[in-house]
C-alpha cells in the first residue's frame, strides 16, 4: 500500500531523471535538491505531466502510468496558477467538485463552504483571486485541492511566494489537512527547514538521481556530500 | 414604421418556402441588372403573366457561364440579356434554339438576320458629359484624341465588362491597324479604368471625370427620372458602335409553347414601349414616333458601326491586347 | 479525445472548401492553354502591390496602436469601433468615398487649389497602396492594439520600477510582443491585398495594375476557360499559403506570461514628447480613415429615406447572414485557433471568390437548386472568408491561455466542454467579441458569392447597392451604402463592446 517509482527514468530533453523508490500512504515526504536536480520532473512524473520512458507509477499496486493527470489518484499545488483568475473562488472549486460541467450539484454549495472554512476563508466564495491577499490565494488553492479529494497531494513549492511566518503557517495548515485526510503528500523544496518541520522523511534529488526517502532529520544532520554542498557548511 | 415592418418580413423571408403550384413555369435566366426591381424585370413578370396563365420565374447571374456550367440539365426556357459578344459561344454549345420570329420588321439601325438570338432593346457607346461641366465638347472621336490631357475620361474594362469591350471594338471600327497609337493617344486623358459600368458611371456622376463611356441612352433617365438636361452623350460623325441586347430559347425546355410566346412578347408594342424606360435603351421593334418623350430628345448617331459575332470573335483577342499594351506604357 | 476529433473535423471542413470547389473546377475544365505574358505581369504587379500594402499598414499601425494604447481619452471607444469600419464596406461604397477625399474634384485637391498647388494625383500605385492601407490599416491596428493590451501589466511594473529607458522598453517589452504580433498581421494583409481586383484596377488608373484576380475574372466570365481560372486560382492559393508558412516561421511562440487580471497604468506615457507623437498619430489616422467615412456619410443622407421595402427587406437577410456566419466562424475557429490552424485558415481569404463561387455551384447544383439555398451558402462563405481574420485575432491570446492553464486544467482533469465553458470563453472575451464584430460586419459588406447565386427574394443589402447603381440611381445607392455602414458598424460595435464590457481597460 503505497506511491511506488518502480526502476522510473524520464527524459525532458537532454535532462535523464532515474528513480526507484516507494513512499508509503499517509507519508509527508520532502523532495529537496539544487535547482535543476531534476525535483520537478520528479513531481510531473507523479501527476503525469511527463510519461516515463521506462518503468512505471504505481499506486496501490496499479500502474498508472498510462492515466492522464487528472485521472490519476494525485492532487497538486504550483507554484503560482493554482486557480483561475476570471473567475470567482466559488465559481473555481465548482470546477474542483465537477470538473466536467463546471456547474454545482445539490449539496455542492455546502461543501465548498465548508471546504473553505476549513481553511479560513468563510464567506470568501464570490471574491476572485485579485481582490486577496498572498495568504488568502495560498488558502483558496487549498481548499480546491481538499475538494479534489485525492489521496495524493503533490506541493511544487507553493508558498515560496509567501513570507517566512505566511509560509510556516500554510506548511502546519497543510500538514494537518494532510493528517486528517490520511494524505500521502510530496512536498518539493529548497528550503530544509520547510522539510524539517513538514515531512518525517526526505528524498534528496541529484543530478537527476531520486534517492529513496530517508528520515529527514538524520539525513539534514548528517547530510551526503553533494547535499552538503547544496546545503552550505553550517 | 413601414420600413420596420418590411425589415421583419425580410428577417422571416428566408425561412418561409413558397408551395409549389399547378399552373406551368417559366424559367427565365436574365441579367442581375434585369431583375432587379429598378430594372425591367418586375414590369416583364407582370405583362406576361397577365397573358399567358403561367408563372415566369426570373433566375437572375451570369447568364453564360452558368448556362455552360449546367448544360442540357439547365433549367432555363429563356435567357434573356445576352450580348453579341458571347452569341458565338452560345451558339456552338448548341443548347439553344431558333426563334422563330420574323426579324425584318425590326426598327434597328443595323440588319438583324440572325435566327437564334432575337434582340429587344440596343443603343450605342458613347461618351456622356455634363454641359455645366465642360463646354469645349470634342465634336469628334478625332477631336477627343487631340483633346488637351485635363480632358479626363473614365471608361471600363474590356477585359471585365461589355461595354469596355464595346469601347475597344469602336476603336478598332474607325481606326482599324492605327488602334493601337489610338489608344497611346488617348490613354493620358483616361483617369482610370473600372471593372463595370456602375463603377464609371459613379465616378462620372460625382464628378470626378469629365467624360464617361456609357451608351448614347444614359441621358434619356436623367431626362425622365430626373429632368436633368444636363448630361448630353458626345455624338461623333465617325459613328458610334452598336449593341443590342438579345434572348433565346434553351432548345431542351421544358414549356417549347410558353417560351415561344414570351418570344413575341418580347417583340409587341406593349413589351416594347415598356422597355425603353424600363432598361434605359432603345426599342427594338418600335417607331421612334412611338418612343417615349425624353427619348425623342436623344442625339443619334448619324454612323453605326458594328462587327458581325465571327469578326469580332477574331478581333477580341488581339484589340484587348492593342488595348493593354498601349495602356500599360 | 473529444477536443482532438472536433478539431479535426473543424480542419477536414475547411480543407474540403477549399478543395472541394477547386477540384470542382478542375474537372469541368478542358486543358490548359499556358501562361499569357500578360498573366505574368498581372502577377509581378499582384506581389509588388500587395507587398507593399501589407508593408505600410502595419508600419503605420504601430505607432497609432502604441497610441491608442496608452493614451485614454474621450470617445477613445467609439474611435476604435469607427476606425474598423474601412474594413467592412463595400469595395464600391470605400472607393468613392476615398475619391470624395483624395480624387480629382475631391476635397485635398480643392483645398489645394486656392494654395496654387498642383492637383495630387491618385490614381496610379500610389492609390492602390492608400486604398488599400485605408482597407487594412484599421486591422493591423487592432490585432497590433490586441498584442499590446495583452502585455500584462507586470511587465509595465517591472519596467517602471527598474526606470528603463525607451530603447530598453522596446527591447524589453515592445520589441518581443511586435514580432509576434506582426508577422501574422502582415501575412493576413498581404493576402488579402493578393485578391484585390476592382479596387487596384479603378485606384491603379488601368491595366498597369491589374491583379491576378482580374485574369481569373476575366478567364471565367469572358473567356469561359475553367482551366486557366483554376490554374490562376491555384497560383494565387500557393502565394497565400507561402505567405502564411513564412509568417508562421518567423512568428515566435508567444512568451507564456501570467498576468492577474488587474489594470496597471503605463508609467512611460507622461512625456510632452511621448504625448505630442501619440496625438500627431491618432489624429492623422483618424482623419485619414474618417473623413472619407464621413463622406460617404454625408453623400448618402440625401438617398437613405428615399429607399424602398426591398431595400429594408435586403437589410433583413443580410443582417441574418451577418449572424449566421459569425457564429459559424467561431464554432470553426475556437479549434483551430492554434499555429497550423490558422496556417489552414488563410486559405480563407486567399482562394479566389470566383473560384469559390463557381466550384460551390457545381458542386451544390446535382442536389439542390443554388438560388434556394443561396443565403446558407452566403453565410458559409462569409464565415470561411472570415476565419483567418478570427484566427488571427484568437489565436495569440487562445494559446497564451493554453500556455498559463493548460497544467492547471489538467491537474484538476477539466473536460473540454468545461475548459471552453469556464476557461476559454470567459478569458477570450475581448478578442471574441473583437472577432465576432468583424465577422459579422465583413459578412454584412460582403458582396461574396450571392452575386453568382443571386435570388431576387433572397438578395442581400449590397447586392442592392450595386443594382441601383447598375440602374443609375446613385443617389438611392449612396443611401444604400449609408445604411450598410450604419448595420455594418452597429453589428461590430454590438459584438465589441460585448466582449470588452467585464473586462478591465
Amino acid at each position: 500500500m503505497a506511491l511506488q517509482l518502480d526502476q522510473i527514468e524520464a527524459r525532458a530533453g537532454a535532462f535523464v531523471l532515474s528513480a526507484d523508490l516507494t513512499v508509503p500512504t499517509g507519508q509527508r515526504v520532502a523532495v529537496i535538491g539544487a535547482s535543476g536536480s531534476g525535483k520537478s520532473t520528479l513531481l510531473d512524473v507523479v501527476a503525469g505531466f511527463r510519461r516515463p520512458t521506462s518503468g512505471a507509477v504505481r499506486w496501490h499496486g496499479q500502474d498508472i502510468s498510462n492515466l492522464s493527470p487528472g485521472q490519476r489518484p494525485v492532487s497538486i499545488l504550483f507554484q503560482d496558477t493554482n486557480l483561475f483568475p476570471h473567475l470567482t473562488i466559488g465559481e473555481n472549486l465548482a470546477l474542483a467538485l465537477n470538473p466536467a460541467t463546471g456547474r454545482l450539484r445539490t449539496g455542492d454549495g455546502d461543501r465548498i463552504e465548508a471546504s473553505l472554512t476549513r481553511v479560513g476563508l468563510r464567506g470568501f466564495a464570490d471574491r476572485k483571486l485579485s481582490a486577496m491577499s498572498g495568504g488568502q490565494q495560498s488558502r483558496a488553492a487549498l481548499a480546491r485541492v481538499l475538494l479534489q479529494n485525492r489521496p495524493v497531494l503533490l506541493l511544487d513549492e507553493p508558498f515560496a511566494a509567501l513570507g517566512p511566518a505566511l509560509k510556516t503557517e500554510m506548511l502546519d495548515l497543510v500538514a494537518e489537512v494532510a493528517a486528517t485526510e490520511a494524505l500521502t503528500v510530496l512536498l518539493v523544496t529548497h528550503d530544509p527547514q520547510d522539510a524539517r518541520r513538514f515531512a518525517s522523511q526526505t528524498i534528496v534529488v541529484e543530478e537527476g538521481q531520486a534517492t529513496p526517502p530517508r528520515h529527514t532529520e538524520d539525513l539534514l544532520n548528517d547530510p551526503p556530500e553533494g547535499l552538503r554542498a547544496y546545503l552550505g557548511e553550517r | 414604421m413601414k420600413p420596420a415592418l418590411t425589415f421583419a418580413a425580410g428577417l422571416l423571408a428566408s425561412t418561409t418556402f413558397v408551395a409549389a403550384q399547378d399552373t406551368p413555369v417559366l424559367t427565365v435566366y436574365a441579367g442581375d441588372y434585369i431583375v432587379s426591381e429598378w430594372g425591367p424585370g418586375p414590369k416583364i413578370e407582370e405583362m406576361f403573366e397577365a397573358q399567358c396563365a403561367c408563372d415566369l420565374q426570373f433566375k437572375p447571374g451570369d447568364l453564360l457561364p452558368r448556362i455552360l456550367l449546367e448544360g442540357a440539365q439547365t433549367d432555363a426556357d429563356i435567357v434573356f440579356g445576352l450580348n453579341t459578344d458571347v452569341t458565338k459561344r452560345a451558339r456552338e454549345s448548341g443548347l439553344f434554339a431558333p426563334h422563330g420570329q420574323d426579324t425584318s420588321s425590326l426598327t434597328l439601325p443595323v440588319e438583324w438576320t440572325d435566327d437564334v438570338f432575337l434582340p429587344y432593346n440596343y443603343g450605342h457607346t458613347a461618351f456622356i458629359y455634363n454641359e455645366e461641366r465642360i463646354t469645349d465638347v470634342p465634336e469628334s472621336f478625332d477631336a477627343l484624341l487631340n483633346a488637351p490631357d485635363d480632358l479626363k475620361i473614365v471608361i471600363q474594362d474590356p477585359r471585365s465588362s461589355i461595354s469596355g469591350l464595346a469601347l475597344v471594338l469602336w476603336v478598332k471600327a474607325i481606326y482599324g491597324d492605327e488602334a493601337e497609337q489610338v489608344w497611346e493617344q488617348l490613354a493620358p486623358k483616361i483617369l482610370t479604368v473600372t471593372k463595370g459600368w456602375s463603377e464609371s458611371y459613379g465616378l462620372f456622376t460625382d464628378g470626378e471625370a469629365d467624360m464617361v463611356l456609357s451608351y448614347t441612352t444614359s441621358p434619356a433617365y436623367h431626362i425622365i427620372a430626373e429632368e436633368d438636361r444636363t448630361k448630353k452623350a458626345a455624338i461623333f460623325p465617325e459613328g458610334h458602335y452598336f449593341m443590342v441586347e438579345l434572348s433565346a430559347k434553351v432548345a431542351g425546355t421544358d414549356v417549347p409553347e410558353l417560351a415561344d410566346q414570351f418570344l413575341e412578347f418580347q417583340l409587341s408594342e406593349e413589351f416594347q414601349t415598356m422597355i425603353a424606360t424600363g432598361n434605359w435603351s432603345f426599342p427594338a421593334k418600335l417607331d421612334a414616333s412611338k418612343w417615349p418623350e425624353g427619348f425623342k430628345e436623344l442625339n443619334l448617331p448619324e454612323k453605326v458601326l458594328f462587327y458581325s459575332e465571327d469578326e469580332a470573335a477574331a478581333l477580341r483577342d488581339e484589340t484587348v491586347e492593342e488595348w493593354r499594351r498601349a495602356l500599360s506604357q | 479525445m473529444a477536443p482532438r476529433a472536433v478539431a479535426i473535423i473543424a480542419a477536414l471542413t475547411v480543407a474540403g472548401l477549399v478543395i472541394g470547389p477547386v477540384t470542382a473546377v478542375i474537372l469541368r475544365a478542358e486543358a490548359f492553354s499556358g501562361f499569357r505574358p500578360a498573366d505574368w505581369q498581372a502577377l509581378r504587379f499582384t506581389l509588388v502591390q500587395a507587398t507593399l500594402s501589407a508593408l505600410l499598414s502595419v508600419l503605420f499601425a504601430i505607432p497609432v496602436a502604441r497610441a491608442l494604447a496608452r493614451r485614454q481619452f474621450i470617445g477613445r471607444g467609439l474611435l476604435v469601433a469607427l476606425l474598423g469600419a474601412p474594413f467592412i464596406l463595400p469595395v464600391i461604397v470605400a472607393v468613392l468615398g476615398l475619391l470624395a477625399v483624395f480624387g480629382q474634384s475631391g476635397l485635398l485637391n480643392r483645398a489645394l487649389e486656392p494654395l496654387g498647388l498642383p492637383d495630387l494625383q491618385i490614381y496610379g500605385l500610389q492609390g492602390v497602396l492608400l486604398a488599400h492601407v485605408f482597407f487594412n490599416l484599421p486591422l493591423a491596428t487592432r490585432l497590433i492594439l490586441q498584442g499590446w493590451l495583452a502585455v500584462p501589466a507586470e511587465q509595465f511594473r517591472l519596467v517602471a520600477t527598474l526606470g528603463m529607458g525607451r530603447g530598453a522598453m522596446w527591447r524589453a517589452i515592445e520589441y518581443p510582443m511586435l514580432k509576434r504580433i506582426v508577422p501574422g498581421a502582415f501575412a493576413v494583409i498581404f493576402v488579402i491585398c493578393l485578391s484585390s481586383f476592382a479596387v487596384a484596377l479603378t485606384l491603379g488608373g488601368g491595366p498597369r495594375a491589374t491583379t491576378l484576380e482580374l485574369a481569373i475574372y476575366q478567364s471565367m466570365r469572358f473567356d469561359f476557360d475553367l482551366a486557366r481560372a483554376a490554374v490562376l486560382g491555384l497560383v494565387q492559393l500557393g502565394l497565400a499559403l507561402t505567405a502564411g508558412l513564412i509568417a508562421l516561421k518567423v512568428t515566435a511562440m508567444p512568451v507564456a506570461a501570467q498576468g492577474l487580471d488587474r489594470h496597471v497604468p503605463r508609467w512611460d506615457r507622461n512625456s510632452l514628447g511621448a504625448k505630442l507623437w501619440d496625438l500627431v498619430w491618432i489624429v492623422l489616422a483618424a482623419a485619414f480613415l474618417l473623413t472619407p467615412l464621413a463622406m460617404v456619410t454625408f453623400n448618402g443622407l440625401a438617398g437613405i429615406t428615399t429607399l424602398g421595402a426591398p431595400v429594408w427587406q435586403a437589410a433583413g437577410h443580410s443582417i441574418l447572414v451577418a449572424l449566421g456566419s459569425t457564429a459559424l466562424c467561431l464554432l470553426w475557429a475556437l479549434p483551430l485557433a492554434t499555429r497550423w490552424g490558422e496556417w489552414l485558415g488563410l486559405a480563407g481569404i486567399a482562394l479566389s471568390p470566383l473560384v469559390l463561387g463557381i466550384g460551390l455551384f457545381l458542386i451544390v447544383r446535382p442536389f439542390a437548386n443554388p438560388f434556394e439555398l443561396a443565403l446558407y451558402v452566403t453565410a458559409t462563405v462569409n464565415a470561411f472568408v472570415s476565419l483567418p481574420f478570427v484566427l488571427r485575432i484568437l489565436r495569440p491570446e487562445a494559446e497564451s491561455i493554453r500556455a498559463d492553464y493548460a497544467r492547471l486544467r489538467d491537474a484538476m482533469g477539466l473536460s473540454g466542454w468545461a475548459w471552453l465553458r469556464w476557461i476559454l470563453l470567459p478569458r477570450l472575451k475581448r478578442p471574441l467579441g473583437f472577432a465576432a464584430g468583424l465577422t459579422a460586419a465583413l459578412s454584412m459588406g460582403d458582396l461574396g458569392v450571392i452575386a453568382l447565386f443571386a435570388d431576387p427574394d433572397r438578395a442581400t443589402l449590397p447586392l442592392k447597392v450595386y443594382q441601383l447603381m447598375g440602374a443609375y440611381r446613385m443617389d438611392q445607392a449612396a443611401g444604400g451604402a449609408l445604411l450598410l455602414l450604419i448595420l455594418s458598424l452597429g453589428l461590430f460595435w454590438m459584438f465589441d463592446r460585448g466582449g470588452r464590457v467585464g473586462s478591465s481597460t
